[in-house]
Order: structure tokens, then sequence, then C-alpha cells
């Protein structure tokens, strides 16, 4: 394997793992927005609960995806500042507001009034984010982003106000409000509630998988390579079967309220429909124009940058498992807390 | 606004705040750790107490620098895409390892945040530590990217382009280290300050009381020490400007003759036109002494380069007075506060000297901003010096306006949040039960 491939490899990583832990924080503040009937109060608490410790360092891998892309790919990375600059901006003004409401929100003890308005601003900016990060994914897999020395030949809304990307929006914006919801049924021990988020599973699950194929069939008018790459690769092909694999046990343990195996098999299910676009995609980083090899660094800088990520992932693997292994120790000794008393 | 300007504005906007959230979010876990350690060696509440709010602070602050670094790293590429097309691979480095340092000090500050009861207490102790210095090594890995713009070094250019990269020759330029420490020290100086000052407004008002009273002293030395090594510090930067960028020290001086024996000015107004900077107080061989320790050393001056290249001068000049001018003055205070505690006991019993505090309390700020602007100014027209043009640099995507437009305003409420926050759940009085017996809980 060459460095670009590697480095290529561990991007689609790192959006693997965003995807699957702060795609779920997004989807729960698309949640959010829907929270309603006698439990509204038990579900917002429910959401807010779930995120609180974690999204920040959720967040930092989408970092790791842009600056590795910059220090890796640069030319690729300009092109898509150029030509996707607005739904960039828009994912960005996303991650702004959804943060700061979010931090607002939950340090804030005034009146209610004002936390629902907060709370309001939360769930929009949360659907904003996962919306546009699906268009710009979209966009770069169909053939509209070209950018010559600097000008961006479509305009800045031709590149992706067209069918396939806003389906593909519309497709990631369900698939993480689908694993959002599928999480919080294990985030919590009532059954009323963990029915709420059942449903909702069940009815993003749903409505994702009608995206997908609605993917599919627009892919055939606008975006061909893509789907090609999806349907004639035999290694793609393997992938995406063990995607609709995992999407049926979710199904079914969601059916049957076996919500640890459900929560389970929707990331596996998410985490497989990215690898998939990602396998589908390569060696492309911005069709037509971009791909891994000619927008590449020179290869001794993208050496020295896994040796960095190899480092880097030394440190953070290890102190990921200790954070895992305090929280589980405290989730632990909360619940025989409870249940004691 | 033309579409240039309106792209340096929301640069410098978005700069202009996160360097604020940056900075506190690097002090406020230094001053955390030291509380707790004192806490753990005297088992004073009040210290404990302090730990908390400190910790709580440091929450908010990285969740907040979290989003308003987002946001840079986007603006790189939105806004100055040419920049990042060729210089990414560049600068990439120090990227990509501050990625790291910010995934370690998430992760302990969790373990920070939440660990007070589930871990033993020296892991605690070390975890604030960790917390500590991978948010100094975030700043020093960012600075460095600066540093580079300033200084590059690390590639040559052929056929326009960078090529024969070394990544770590690239970040370890001339520039990188002393800016680095330059900034860090900035950043304990203005927060330490700032925290002091606050602390001191609040003593004076609340009546004495041991939660702002342990705050103070905290806050006080951390500041202190810092400002009193800044001087060697700046001393250290400048030679480093003078040697590497003669012309950006020209201007940070209002140098316009190349000179021999050059004087330093202090205060004046520099007359780009005129070529002559008037109303300045002038020390003979001043300049020449500081820049290269030498009283006859020769000093370009501004008119080794054609008008069209330089920064703006005046402002240039400003700032880098107003910088100098309230890192001395803070270091004056520094040595005061030391002489009068060795003196007269314990700083908080003294009025006077507390409302001299929550005068100087801004300062740190002041010269904090200033001197990025300084760095920055002084650098124009280039956002690569001598290589890169900012003009060349910026999106040719229009309407830029109505981007710095929005995300002004959305600083706008991001800080009146920051203020808000902090000043409800880190400075608020203390409870007198949380001051009573040991292991509380805020």
């Amino acid at each position: 394997m060459n460095p670009a491939t590697i480095l290529a490899g561990i991007m689609l990583g790192a959006l693997v793992i965003y995807s699957l832990l702060a795609g779920a924080d997004y989807g729960a503040g698309f949640w959010d927005l829907t929270c309603s009937g006698p439990r509204r109060e038990k579900q917002r608490h429910l959401i807010a609960h779930a995120i609180e410790p974690v999204w920040e360092t959720n967040h930092v891998w989408l970092i790791l995806v842009v600056v590795l892309m910059f220090a890796g790919f640069s030319p690729a990375f300009s092109t898509i500042c150029i030509g996707l600059a607005v739904p960039v901006f828009l994912i960005l003004l996303g991650i702004v507001l959804r943060g700061s409401s979010y931090v607002f929100r939950t340090y804030f003890a005034g009146s209610i009034q004002t936390q629902l308005y907060w709370g309001k601003i939360f769930s929009i900016s949360s659907s904003m984010t996962p919306l546009f990060l699906g268009i710009v994914i979209g966009a770069i897999s169909s053939d509209t982003v070209v950018v010559k020395d600097g000008i961006s030949e479509n305009g800045f809304l031709r590149t992706w106000l067209h069918p396939f990307p806003l389906v593909v929006g519309v497709l990631s914006l369900s698939l993480f409000a689908y694993l959002s919801a599928c999480y919080l049924t294990v985030e919590t021990d009532d059954p009323t509630l963990q029915d709420d988020f059942r449903g909702r599973a069940l009815f993003s699950g749903f409505v994702s998988l009608l995206a997908a194929f609605a993917t599919y069939v627009v892919a055939g008018s606008s975006a061909r390579e893509i789907r090609d790459g999806l349907s004639n690769t035999l290694y793609v092909l393997l992938i995406e079967s063990c995607a609709a694999i995992a999407a049926f046990v979710a199904f079914q343990a969601l059916w049957s309220r076996h919500y640890l195996r459900a929560r389970i098999a929707a990331a596996a299910q998410v985490g497989l429909i990215i690898l998939g676009w990602g396998a589908a995609q390569y060696p492309y980083l911005v069709r037509p124009g971009s791909n891994i090899f000619n927008s590449s660094a020179p290869s001794s800088v993208l050496v020295a940058i896994e040796i960095a990520c190899a480092f880097g992932g030394a440190i953070l693997f290890p102190s990921l498992f200790l954070l895992y292994r305090v929280f589980k120790a405290h989730r632990k000794s909360v619940v025989a807390e409870t249940t004691s008393v | 606004m033309d579409n240039f300007l309106a792209a340096r504005s929301q640069m410098g906007m978005s700069l202009a705040f996160h360097i604020v959230f940056a900075v506190i979010g690097v002090a406020l876990p230094l001053m955390m750790t030291i509380a707790e350690w004192r806490w753990r060696s005297t088992g004073d509440p009040a210290y404990l107490l302090l730990a908390k709010r400190w910790a709580k602070g440091t929450t908010i602050l990285f969740a907040v620098g979290a989003i308003s670094g987002t946001v840079l790293s986007f603006e790189l590429g939105l806004l100055w895409p040419r920049f990042m097309q060729y210089a990414g691979a560049v600068i990439g480095m120090p990227f990509s390892l501050e990625g790291f340092a910010f995934f370690t000090e998430a992760i302990f500050l969790g373990i920070y945040l939440y660990g007070w009861n589930r871990v033993p207490g020296w892991f605690h102790l070390f975890s604030g530590i960790i917390v500590s210095l991978s948010g100094l090594l975030s700043a020093i890995f960012v600075t460095l990217v600066n540093g580079w713009m300033n200084t590059p070094t690390g590639f040559d250019i052929v056929d326009g382009k960078f090529q024969n990269i070394h990544p770590f020759a690239a970040m370890l330029n001339p520039a990188g280290i002393p800016e680095a420490v330059h900034m860090v020290l900035a950043a304990y100086t203005a927060a330490g300050f700032a925290t002091a000052g606050i602390h001191s407004w609040l003593l004076l008002r609340r009546g004495r009381n041991r939660f702002d009273e342990v705050a103070i002293g905290i806050a006080l030395t951390v500041g202190g020490a810092a400002v009193l090594v800044q001087g060697i510090s700046g001393d250290a930067l400048a030679r480093m400007v003078a040697q590497n960028q003669p012309m950006k020290l020209a201007s940070l001086e209002g140098q316009f003759k190349t000179e021999v024996g050059a004087p330093l000015r202090i205060g004046g107004l520099p007359f780009p036109d005129e070529q002559v900077t008037k109303y300045a107080i002038e020390i003979p061989h001043g300049l020449s002494l500081l820049a290269f320790h030498s009283p006859n050393a020769l000093i370009k001056g501004l008119d080794q380069e054609s008008s069209k290249d330089w920064p703006n001068v005046r402002m240039v000049h400003i700032c880098f007075q107003i910088m100098v001018g309230c890192g001395s003055l803070l270091s004056l205070f520094a040595l005061v506060a030391a002489w009068l505690s060795w003196k007269r006991g314990p700083l908080s019993k003294q009025r006077l000297f507390l409302k001299a505090a929550v005068l100087v309390g801004p300062l740190g700020f002041v010269a904090l901003e200033a001197g990025w602007m300084v760095t920055e100014l002084g650098r124009q027209p280039w956002i690569v010096y001598h290589l890169m043009r900012t003009r060349d640099a910026v999106t040719s995507m229009p309407n830029i306006t109505i981007t710095f437009l929005v995300m002004t305003f959305v600083y706008l409420i991001l800080g009146v949040i920051v203020v808000w926050l902090l000043s409800k759940h880190v400075i608020a009085p203390a409870e007198r039960k949380q001051l009573d017996g040991p292991g509380v809980l805020v």
C-alpha cells in the first residue's frame, strides 16, 4: 500500500468514528426538536444527559479529518473550500450554533422560556450539520465540483444544489437520527422512554432506507460513476451486503426490543455504509478532478504525518480506554446507588 | 465591503475572539491544578472549591475554544484556499499534532471532571497536569504555524511550488519557538492578572473571604511569574525578528531610515508619507543595543523596501507600543506586589493594592491582543513572508461580507455567553457550607 492510500484510509476511519460518535450527538439534537407528549421533559433530559460528557471529544474527529485533508491532500481541500464554500460554511455554522447553544442551555438555570428558545436553536443547528455534511459528500461524489485556478466552474450553488447531493443530505440526516434513536434506547431504563425512541428509531430507519433507495435512483442520472463503483466492484458489494444484514438485524432487534443488539447493529450498519461509500469513491477525493494521487503531498510528508498519527494514536487509544473505564465505573456506581436506596 | 477586506476582517475577528478563549483555556487548567495541589497538601477547603470552580471554567472554555478553533480550521480553507493549497502540506504537521494534543486534553479533562471520587488522588492531580500540558502543547503547535508564516523554512521552491518538504524543519522554523514561548507566557500573564483583578474587585465588594484570597494568591503568582519571564522572551523574539524580518522590526519601531546606532523610540507616531516617526522619546543607540546587543549595530529601515510592500506602519508601531507598555507596567506591578507581600504581609489585607490590582487586571489581555495585531499586521502584505501575498491567497467566492457579518454576530453572542457563564459558575461567591469541612462537592 502506498502512503496516499494509507492516509486516505486513516481519514475514512476517522470519518466513520466521527459519524458513529458525533453523528449520534447531532441526531440526538435533531430529536430534541420532536420531543412531544407527556414525557417531553423526560425525553429532553435523556438527550441532554446522553450528550453531556462526550460531545467535544467526539467532535475532534472531524477536526482530525479536516486537518489530515489539508495536510495530505491540500489541492483537494482547496477545491472543496472553493466549490462547496456555501455548504461547508453552513456545516460550520451548524457546529458553532449547536455547540454554543448546547453550552448555554446546559449551564443556564433561568426561565423555562429562555431554555426552550435556546433548545430550538440547538436542535435546528444540530440538524444543519449532518444535512450539509451529506450534501458535501454527495457533491464530491458527483461530477459537478470543478475548480480551475481558484475559480469554480459551476459557480457556488450549482456545485451542490442538484438532486443527488440533496438526497445524500437527507440520507445522512436520517441515518444520524436513526443511529441516535437506537443509542438512546439503551441510555435509559424507563420502558416508556425506550418505547418513545424505539418508535423514532424505526421511523427514521425506514426513512433512511427510502433515502438510500432514492440515492441509488438519482445517482443513475447525475452520479453514474459512483453508482457503478457501488454496484460493480466485488468488495464494495461485500461491504454493502454486510450493511444490509446489519440493517436487518437492527430492525429485528428494535422490533423485539433487544436494544443493546439494535444499538450495535445500527452502528455497524452506518459504519459499513460509510466504508462502502469510501470504497466506491476510491481513489477520488473530489470527482471528477482530484484523486488521492494527483492531489497528495509528497510521500515524505505523508509518511511523516502517518508516523505522527501512529504516535498520536498510541497516546489516544489507551487514554480513551481509560476514560471509558472511569465512566463505566461511574455509571455502575450510580446504578448501585439508585438500586440500594 | 471589498471581498479581500471582508475576508481579512473575518479572519482577524475570529482570531481576536479565539485568542481570548484559548488563552483562558490554556491558563485555567494550570491554576486549577495548582489549586488542587494546594488543597491536597494543606487540606484547606477553599482550595478545593477553587479547583472545582476553575475546572468548571476550563470545561466551558474548552467547549467554546473547541468551537472557535473549528471555525478557524475551516476558515483557513474557506477564506484562503490558495494558501492552503500550496502551504497545507508544509504546515500540516503541527496542525495534526495539535489535533492529538486536543484529544488528550479532552479525555483527561473528562477524567478530571468526573473522576473526583472515582480515581486515586494522585491520579486525579496527574490528570490535571496532563490537561495543563496538552493545552500548552496545543498553543505551541498552533503558534509554530504562525511562526512559519513569518519565517518560512523546510522546503525548496521549484516551478512556483513547495518541493522537497521537510515537515519538522518547517515546524521548527526560526520564529516558531520564540513566538510560541512568548504566546504561552502571554496566556499565563493575561489570564493570571485578569483573574487576580476580578477577585480583587470581588474581595473589595464582598469583604474578606478565604475563597477570593486564595484565588488572588494563585492567579497573581502565575501571572506575575509569567510576566517577569516575558521580558526575556520578548527580547529573544525581537532579536529573532531583527535577524529574519528586518522590515517587520523597522515597522514595529517606526524606523524609516537605515541607520547605524539606531535609537529606541518610546511612543511616537509614524508618518509613512513623510517617512518619519514624530513625537517619540528617543533613547540613543537603544534599538541597536536591544536588537543586536551592540550599540552601533546597523538597523535596516523601511527605506530598504518599496513602500507598497510596507505593512500599515502606523498601526503596527502603535500596537507594539501598547503591548510593550502594558507588559512593562505589569512587570513593575509584579515586582511591587512581591516586595509588598514580603514587607507588609498578606496582600489581600491591603486595600490600596487590591484597587491597583483591579486597575491593571485587563492590561494582560490588552497586551495580548495588541501583540497579536503586531505579529499579524507586521507580516502584511504577505501571508507567507516574502513568498505569497495575502491578496493572492484569498478565495474567489463573492459576498464574504455576509459570512463576515454572520460570524461576527455569532461570536458576539458566544462572547456574551462566556462572560455570563464564567460570572455565574466560576467567580460567584462561595456559599458558607462549601467552605466547611473537606470533600465538599460543588
